[in-house]
C-alpha cells in the first residue's frame, strides 16, 4: 500500500481554562480526542460536525498552528508533531490553508499581488515573482488587473480565489480548506467550488476540506469523517456515508437537512435531534452522544466506544448501531 | 379570491450619501395572505431584507422610500405616525432577526424582554404578563421555563436564544412574523429544530409567514410561494412547486443548477452563474441580471423587462421541462 500522505494518530488536543488570581488551571477542554485519521494522496477528505466539534481545532493542529496534547501527526512518513523552528519550514512550504473569511484572511493594505507575492517571497522564490503571480490568478480564474486591486475593491468570490491562489503559491500537496466557501452567496460558491476540484486534478491535490454544510461536502469529497464533540464518530466514502449512514449522529446529521426539492420535503416526516451539543468542559460520560441518541442503551452510558477499524473503511463509534433496521436509509 | 393580509405596491428604497441616490430595493409590489408562508430569495444584495425591515419601519436614516405604499388589512402603514407604527409593531407584524445574539438587550433578563412586549401591547398586568411569558417559553420549548425567565441573553446557546426571540415575535399574537435569515448563525440539527417550531407555531396561532433565506432547501421545505429577488427586484414569483420544477427566469434556474444537492451523486455536475452578484451601487441598464445571464439579447441591455404574469424577463425559459420532473 502506498503511504499516506498524512496519518493522524491518537491526536488529543486540550486547552486549559485557568481561574482566580493565582489562575490556576482548573479544568480542560476537550477539544480533540483521540481522533485517528488517514489521508491518502490526491483525495479529498472532508471533516463534518456541528459547530463545537473540534473540526477547525483539528485542522489548525494540522497546520500546526496549535499544538497537540497527545498523539501525532505524520507527514509523508514523518513525524512532524513536536517540529519547531528551522526543522518545521520544509512542511510548512508543503501544506497550505484556505480559510473562511477571505475579507479577515488577506491584508486590507496590500494589493493583490503583493499578498501573493510575499509568499514566493518568504518561501524564496527565484525568477520573477509577478510573472508567477499572473500565472497563479490564471489557474485561479482571475485577470491580470486584480494584480494591482486591494481586496476591499473585489467581490467576496474574486477575494476568495485570492486566497486560493495564494495557497497555490507554494506549490503545496496538502491544501486545508476550512469553511473556504460557507461565507459565500450561492451562485459564487458553486464556481468557487467547481475551481476547487479543478485545481485538485489539475495539480494532484490532497484537501483536507472542513464544512458544516453536509451537501457541499458530499460533493467535494473521497471520503469524509463526522465529528461529534471531539470526536470522530463516523469515516467512510462519501457516497457510502451519505446513502448508508450508520451513525446515530450522521443519520440525525442528514436528515436534518432539507433538500430543494418541494414535493417530497413537504411529506419527509423526519424526527429533529432533541437537545443541544453538550459543552466540551464537561462531556456526558460513556459515549458523548448517549443524552441525544435516539437508540442509546445501557452500556452507552458508562461505556466510551471506540471507533471500528474494518476492511471495508466504513468505520463507526457507535454500540448499537447494528440495532438499527438495516433496510433503513 | 382571499384578500391579501400585506399588500405592498411599487415600493422603492433609495440609499442617499454624499449627495449620491442609489435605489436598492426598486418598484416592489407582492402581497402576502392570511396564514401563508411567503419565501423571499436572493444573494446578498438583492435588497431582501431591506424590504423586509421597511415593513417593519426599520429603515435607517440614510435610507428612505421614495415611493410605493403597504398596505395592511387596509391601512397604508407608510402613511401611519411614528407612534402608531410603533404600536403596530409586534401587535400586528413582529420580526425574528438572524443574529439572536445581537438582537436581545444583554444587560436586561430574558423574562423581562418577553414580559415588555406582552404588557406592552395586551396591556395586562405584571403577575398575568409574566404567566403568559411561561407559557411561551414552554410553547417554543424552553425547559425550565420559571427559572430561565431570570436569566440572561448569555446565559442561553444560539438556538435557545433564538426561540426566545420567537417567544418575543408571538408575544402579542401577530398577524405576521418577518423571520429575516433565522436560522443562518445555526447548526443544521438546531436550524430542524427551530425551523419546524416556527411552522408550528405560525399554522397554531394563524400568522403568515414572510421567510426571508438564501437557503433553497429550506424554501423547498417550509413556503408555499417563493419571490426570487434579484439586485432589488423581483424577477420571478410562484409557488414552490413552479419556482423549483418549472422556473422561467434565467437566474431563478441559474440558482437551482448552482447548488449542490444531499440526494445527488458526485457526479452531478454543478452549473454555477457566470460572474458576480450585482453590485447595488453600480447602475446596470436594461435587465439587472443581463451581465451574467445565457440568453442575453441586445433587447436586455437597453429595456428594463416588466414585471407581468409573475415574471420580469424579456425572454423567459419556456416550460418544456415539466416533463422532465
Amino acid at each position: 500500500m502506498k503511504q499516506p500522505i498524512l496519518r493522524i494518530e491518537d491526536l488529543s488536543v486540550r486547552y486549559p481554562v485557568y481561574k482566580g488570581f493565582l489562575q490556576r488551571q482548573v479544568a480542560q477542554i476537550k477539544a480533540v480526542e483521540k481522533v485517528t485519521l488517514t489521508l491518502k494522496r490526491g483525495e479529498a477528505f472532508g471533516l463534518v460536525g456541528e459547530s463545537g466539534c473540534g473540526k477547525t481545532t483539528l485542522a489548525r493542529t494540522v497546520l500546526r498552528l496549535v499544538n497537540a496534547t497527545e498523539g501525532s501527526i505524520w507527514f509523508e512518513g514523518e513525524n512532524i508533531t513536536n517540529l519547531d523552528g528551522a526543522a518545521l519550514a520544509p512542511y510548512r512550504k508543503r501544506v497550505a490553508a484556505v480559510f473562511q473569511d477571505p475579507f479577515s484572511s488577506l491584508n486590507p493594505r496590500m494589493r493583490a499581488g503583493n499578498i501573493i507575492a510575499e509568499v514566493l517571497g518568504v518561501h524564496g522564490f527565484e525568477g520573477d515573482a509577478k510573472c508567477r503571480v499572473i500565472e497563479l490568478f490564471d489557474l485561479c480564474g482571475l485577470s491580470e488587473r486584480f494584480f494591482d486591486l486591494y481586496p476591499h475593491q473585489m467581490s467576496g468570490g474574486q477575494r476568495q480565489r485570492v486566497g486560493i491562489a495564494r495557497a497555490l503559491a507554494i506549490e503545496p500537496d496538502l491544501i486545508v480548506c476550512d469553511e473556504a466557501v460557507s461565507a459565500l452567496d450561492v451562485s459564487i460558491q458553486a464556481q468557487i467550488i467547481n475551481l476547487l476540484e479543478e485545481l485538485r486534478v489539475r495539480l494532484n491535490l490532497t484537501y483536507l476540506f472542513i464544512g458544516h454544510d453536509l451537501s457541499i461536502v458530499r460533493h467535494l469529497c473521497d471520503r469524509v469523517a463526522v465529528m461529534y464533540l471531539g470526536r470522530v464518530v463516523e469515516v467512510a466514502n462519501s457516497e457510502e456515508l451519505f446513502s448508508k449512514p450508520q451513525h446515530p449522529y450522521t443519520r440525525a446529521l442528514i436528515e436534518a437537512v432539507p433538500n430543494p426539492d418541494p414535493k417530497s420535503e413537504v411529506t419527509r416526516e423526519f424526527v429533529a435531534l432533541n437537545g443541544e451539543v453538550p459543552s466540551p468542559l464537561n462531556p456526558p460520560t460513556g459515549c458523548v452522544f448517549h443524552p441525544r441518541c435516539p437508540i442509546a442503551i445501557n452500556k452507552c452510558c458508562s461505556l466510551e466506544p471506540t471507533i471500528t477499524n474494518s476492511q471495508s473503511g466504513h468505520d463507526v463509534a457507535c454500540h448499537a448501531f447494528t440495532l438499527l433496521p438495516k433496510d433503513e436509509k | 379570491m382571499e384578500r391579501p393580509l400585506l399588500e405592498i405596491s411599487n415600493l422603492s428604497i433609495v440609499h442617499s450619501a454624499e449627495g449620491v441616490e442609489t435605489t436598492l430595493v426598486d418598484d416592489l409590489s407582492y402581497s402576502v395572505f392570511p396564514g401563508e408562508t411567503l419565501a423571499i430569495v436572493g444573494e446578498s444584495g438583492s435588497g431582501k431584507s431591506l424590504s423586509s425591515l421597511a415593513i417593519m419601519g426599520l429603515l435607517s436614516h440614510e435610507l428612505r422610500i421614495t415611493e410605493g405604499s403597504m398596505n395592511f388589512e387596509g391601512v397604508d402603514l407608510l402613511t401611519l405616525p411614528d407612534e402608531e407604527m410603533r404600536q403596530r409593531r409586534g401587535r400586528d407584524v413582529s420580526m425574528v432577526f438572524q443574529e439572536p445574539m445581537t438582537s436581545l438587550n444583554p444587560v436586561r433578563n430574558i423574562g423581562s424582554q418577553i414580559t415588555e412586549s406582552i404588557q406592552e401591547n395586551l396591556g395586562l398586568s405584571r403577575t398575568e404578563a409574566r404567566n403568559r411569558a411561561i407559557d411561551l417559553l414552554k410553547e417554543v420549548g424552553v425547559a425550565d421555563a420559571d427559572r430561565r425567565m431570570r436569566q440572561y441573553p448569555h446565559h442561553f446557546s444560539g438556538g435557545m436564544r433564538q426561540r426566545v426571540m420567537i417567544a418575543i415575535a408571538l408575544a402579542a399574537e401577530p398577524k405576521l412574523i418577518v423571520a429575516d435569515e433565522p436560522t443562518t448563525a445555526l447548526d443544521v440539527t438546531i436550524q430542524a429544530q427551530i425551523l419546524d417550531l416556527m411552522a408550528r407555531v405560525c399554522a397554531d396561532h394563524g400568522a403568515a409567514l414572510i421567510l426571508i433565506t438564501h437557503n433553497l432547501g429550506i424554501v423547498a421545505r417550509y413556503a408555499n410561494r417563493v419571490n426570487v429577488m434579484y439586485a432589488g427586484r423581483i424577477v420571478e414569483t410562484g409557488t414552490a412547486e413552479d419556482i423549483y420544477y418549472r422556473p422561467r427566469h434565467h437566474y431563478t434556474k441559474g440558482l437551482l443548477s448552482s447548488i449542490p444537492r444531499l440526494d445527488q451523486s458526485r457526479e452531478h455536475l454543478l452549473r454555477p452563474i457566470w460572474g458576480n452578484p450585482a453590485d447595488p451601487f453600480v447602475p446596470i441598464s436594461g435587465c439587472r441580471f443581463h451581465p451574467r445571464c445565457p440568453a442575453l439579447h441586445p433587447k436586455c441591455k437597453s429595456e428594463r423587462p416588466l414585471f407581468s404574469d409573475q415574471l420580469a424577463c424579456h425572454f423567459p425559459l419556456l416550460i418544456k421541462e415539466k416533463v422532465e420532473c
